[in-house]
């Protein structure tokens, strides 16, 4: 990497006053605003359980928020991520307690990880197809998964909570390495994947450029419609995976309940993280940022006390302040 | 006579970049006042400080005798002035009343919209510029000409007494240009002042009185249009003698080129739909081939067929590589064309992208290699152009929509020459960039051309065409009607072929 690239140039507009540098930065100022208050106030803030206990639930919400990012990068949305997490938890416990994988445990165990997400990546390029190819509005084609998908997932289970004591599956959702849950190193190994691919091939660059402008793009020889499928696809998958993990945190897997409200969640974290909804940017890390301030609004108020639906109305506000910042940063 | 309008010694500054050091601007009530001056001297700039847009460093504005400072649009809106951007600020979903009316409903007495004395005020309005439409339907429904109008309608109805027009031309054909052109007049002869923007020198001459000319952030030249002349006015512009530009020609297309080589491009009686019915040409190696025609004529259709962005329903195509018609510009950049697309906004550049990424988009799949890009090659190749090409900018990873209009013009070239196409279509190259960057896009072009590439060129200028063309293939309707070569190609003879009907017998003007 050249000098170039570590120090960009300044320029004269870029000169950034203390407020301005807040706005910029206000994921990263909402987060030491967050572990500073924690600090001070929560008991036992700043002990090993804490902390994987927040690795541990912030991995779902930063999985699917990287995933989320690529979709809004293309300047779509995708709502179907919290349904396909239901599809693909309730499938996994359904394939592995079943009498082929009681007489092959290991086939059992690998299908029970592989099929789920087969079908994860198969709604997410359905998705990608709708509008890419169809010219379907991206809200609309996704709402398709968002409501069928976890009828689907329902239908499966008989709407029944499935339990079920499977360490081998659990795996995913329990094991620690170096005292970080599992999940925790595979979101940073799948961000700093997907982040190298945006920043260094060019299917990175066309991801942007499609987003930035599609006309433009299609005119300088972009396949368009391929790197759109393979964002939607991308995140679909991610979501799948994040159903797993959830599956196998709860060791239960209620298809009625499982990433609930997660579009939510993803879109907030994509945004606080300072992706912008036409489209263009894709600020992998930052929606991992943005997924850790989430998930320690929601702790700090747990951990304190506070109801969980007025949670609710604090990520409200958040997301709100994170837009009023990129449209006062613009400016 | 007391001016309307008059700026003395403004200055504007962007975070120490100065974009004005020394405007000034007089307009008289009632007359149409040109502002003219390459990309980056300072019009929108005057523009946006007049109308609230920016405030202003330094100088003095008045608005009829009294000082002024606009605080925004909507002040300067109700001060008398209006503006009329190239992006139309109306609601393509409403009916044209509510456009015309927006913001100023007439109400009953319940405090309600009365909708009759809305629809027979709007068809007042609009009557008095010779238009009769339903204006009932809504504004979308229209062609773009009738909606600028009523953009002026608009402006009119809120008692304006200064329009300003940036660019209003650009998106109209010849004969809505002229129903423009009457309505300036009528608002010029009922007292109110229009201060005209545009790159196109020849309309100032039919409906402008005088003309500022600007340069770098400064006013050079106030003119009477009636004492000056194109070629004047250029020479204002660029701060060139005239003599010595009437000597070089108008354009740098011109000039020896050796005989032309082996065929690149052919098309047989090809059709993509109404607006494209039957064309054929073809282009060789070493020579620029231009297509002449007026807006609509099928032009820029015969771009996109070829280009693939059309599918294409009769005839054959035969690209560089010898294969046939493309399903997508991927297909036709692989075979060796590129195109240089009509609206650089729209379907050009990528704005939040960098320069750089800009320019090699197109080249990407051969900048390909294990585990990403070669960006060292890709430097390599940007920097080059950069230097090639004469683009002025900070940093090549500066968004590319920093740059002016010229520049970026520049950079997309660059973007189909890295590609090393066997073939260039070049949509309207010099449109809307200013006389120096024009000149020296005119002479990549032949730069191109000279080293044996092939161009088909699309302009509404007819010197480019009748300079720089070794042939033209005149269209009309959506098909080839004839073609022009040699000595027979003259601006006049152009003229005549693309105005008239369709050739009776097109032998007689293919040998001249």
């Amino acid at each position: 990497m050249s000098e170039q690239e570590l120090f960009p140039p300044v320029r004269p507009m870029a000169r950034l006053s203390p407020g301005a540098w807040l706005r910029r930065h206000g994921g990263l100022s909402a987060l030491v605003v967050l572990l500073a208050f924690n600090v001070l106030v929560t008991p036992n803030f700043l002990n090993a359980q804490t902390l994987a206990v927040n690795v541990s639930q912030v991995a779902t919400i930063a999985l699917v928020a990287v995933g989320m990012t690529l979709v809004i990068a293309t300047g779509g949305i995708d709502l179907s991520v919290g349904a396909v997490m239901a599809l693909s938890g309730a499938m996994a416990p359904i394939i592995f307690t079943s009498a082929f994988a009681e007489a092959n445990p290991a086939l059992g165990l690998a299908a029970a990880f592989v099929l789920p997400l087969v079908v994860a990546l198969v709604c997410g390029v359905f998705n990608g197809a709708l509008v890419a190819i169809l010219g379907v509005q991206p809200i609309i084609a996704t709402l398709i998964f968002f409501i069928s998908g976890r009828g689907v997932a329902q239908v499966l289970t008989n709407g029944n909570l499935q339990t079920f004591n499977h360490p081998g599956f659990s795996m995913i959702g329990t094991a620690r390495i170096l005292g970080i849950p599992a999940q925790g190193w595979l979101v940073l190994l799948v961000a700093a994947l997907v982040w190298y691919v945006v920043r260094f091939t060019a299917s990175g660059r066309y991801l942007l450029a499609a987003g930035g402008n599609e006309r433009a793009a299609r005119m300088a020889g972009v396949p368009v419609a391929r790197v759109k499928i393979l964002a939607y696809a991308t995140c679909s998958l991610l979501s799948g995976v994040a159903g797993l993990i959830v599956v196998a945190i709860n060791s239960a897997s209620d298809a009625a309940r499982i990433g609930n409200l997660m579009e939510l969640d993803a879109i907030a974290a994509a945004v606080v993280g300072g992706a912008v909804l036409s489209g263009g940017r894709a600020p992998i890390w930052g929606a991992i940022l943005g997924a850790v301030v989430i998930q320690l609004v929601k702790y700090t108020l747990l951990a304190n006390g506070v109801a969980d639906e007025v949670s609710l109305i604090a990520k409200a506000g958040i997301i709100v302040l994170a837009v009023y910042a990129q449209q006062t940063g613009k400016g | 006579m007391q001016s309307l309008v008059s700026i003395q010694g403004l200055q504007k500054s962007f975070a120490g970049v100065v974009a004005l050091s020394d405007a000034t601007l007089e307009i008289r009530p009632g007359e149409v006042h040109a502002l003219i001056g390459q990309n980056g001297a300072g019009k929108s700039t005057l523009i946006k400080c007049l109308t609230g847009v920016h405030r202003r460093d330094g100088g003095e504005v008045w608005l009829d005798g009294q000082e002024f400072t606009a605080t925004g649009p909507r002040h300067a809106q109700s001060a008398g002035i209006a503006t009329i951007y190239q992006e139309l600020n109306l609601v393509p979903l409403r009916s044209v009343t509510e456009n015309v009316v927006m913001g100023a409903e007439p109400r009953n007495r319940l405090g309600l919209i009365d909708w009759r004395a809305a629809h027979a005020r709007t068809r007042e309005v609009l009557s008095r510029f010779g238009i009769e439409i339903d204006v009932k339907e809504r504004l979308g429904a229209y062609p773009s000409a009738i909606q600028q109008l009523v953009a002026i309608a608009r402006a009119v109805s809120m008692e304006a007494r200064l329009v300003i027009m940036d660019e209003p031309t650009s998106s109209l054909d010849d004969r809505e240009i002229e129903t423009l052109f009457e309505v300036v007049r009528n608002l010029r002869d009922s007292g109110i002042s229009v201060l005209y923007v545009s790159h196109f020198l020849a309309e100032l001459f039919r409906i402008c009185d005088r003309v500022t000319i600007m340069w770098d952030g400064r006013t050079v030249a106030v003119r009477d249009i009636g004492a000056t002349t194109k070629l004047g006015l250029v020479a204002d512009m660029l701060g060139r003698d005239p003599a010595e530009i009437s000597a070089s020609g108008m354009t740098e297309l011109g000039g020896d080129r050796g005989a032309a080589g082996e065929e690149v491009l052919s098309l047989q009686d090809v059709g993509t739909g109404r607006s494209l019915r039957d064309v054929s040409l073809v282009v060789r190696r070493g020579e620029i081939v231009a297509l002449g025609g007026l807006l609509g004529s099928g032009r820029t259709e015969t771009a996109r067929a070829i280009f693939g962005l059309d599918a294409v329903r009769q005839g054959q195509i035969r690209l560089p590589d010898g294969s046939g018609a493309p399903n997508a510009p991927s297909d036709a950049i692989r075979a060796g064309v590129g195109l240089l697309a009509e609206d650089r906004k729209a379907e050009g550049i990528i704005p939040g992208m960098s320069v750089r990424e800009n320019m090699t988009l197109a080249l990407l799949p051969k900048l390909r290699r294990p585990g990403g890009i070669d960006t060292r090659r890709e430097r390599e190749i940007v920097d080059g152009y950069v230097k090639a090409l004469g683009i002025k900018l900070a940093d090549p990873d500066q968004p590319i929509r920093e740059l002016s209009g010229g520049n970026q013009q520049k950079v997309l070239l660059a973007r189909w020459l890295a590609t090393k196409p066997d073939l260039l279509i070049l949509d309207e190259p010099t449109r809307g960039v200013d006389v120096g960057a024009k000149r020296e896009i005119q002479t990549i072009i032949r730069d191109f051309v000279a080293d044996g590439g092939a161009v088909l060129l699309i302009s509404s200028e007819f010197e480019e065409i009748v300079e720089g063309a070794d042939r033209v293939v005149v269209m009309q309707e959506g098909c080839s009607v004839s073609e022009m070569s040699g000595d027979g190609l003259t601006e006049d003879a152009l003229i005549a072929a693309i105005a008239h009907g369709p050739d009776p017998d097109p032998e007689r003007k293919d040998a001249p």
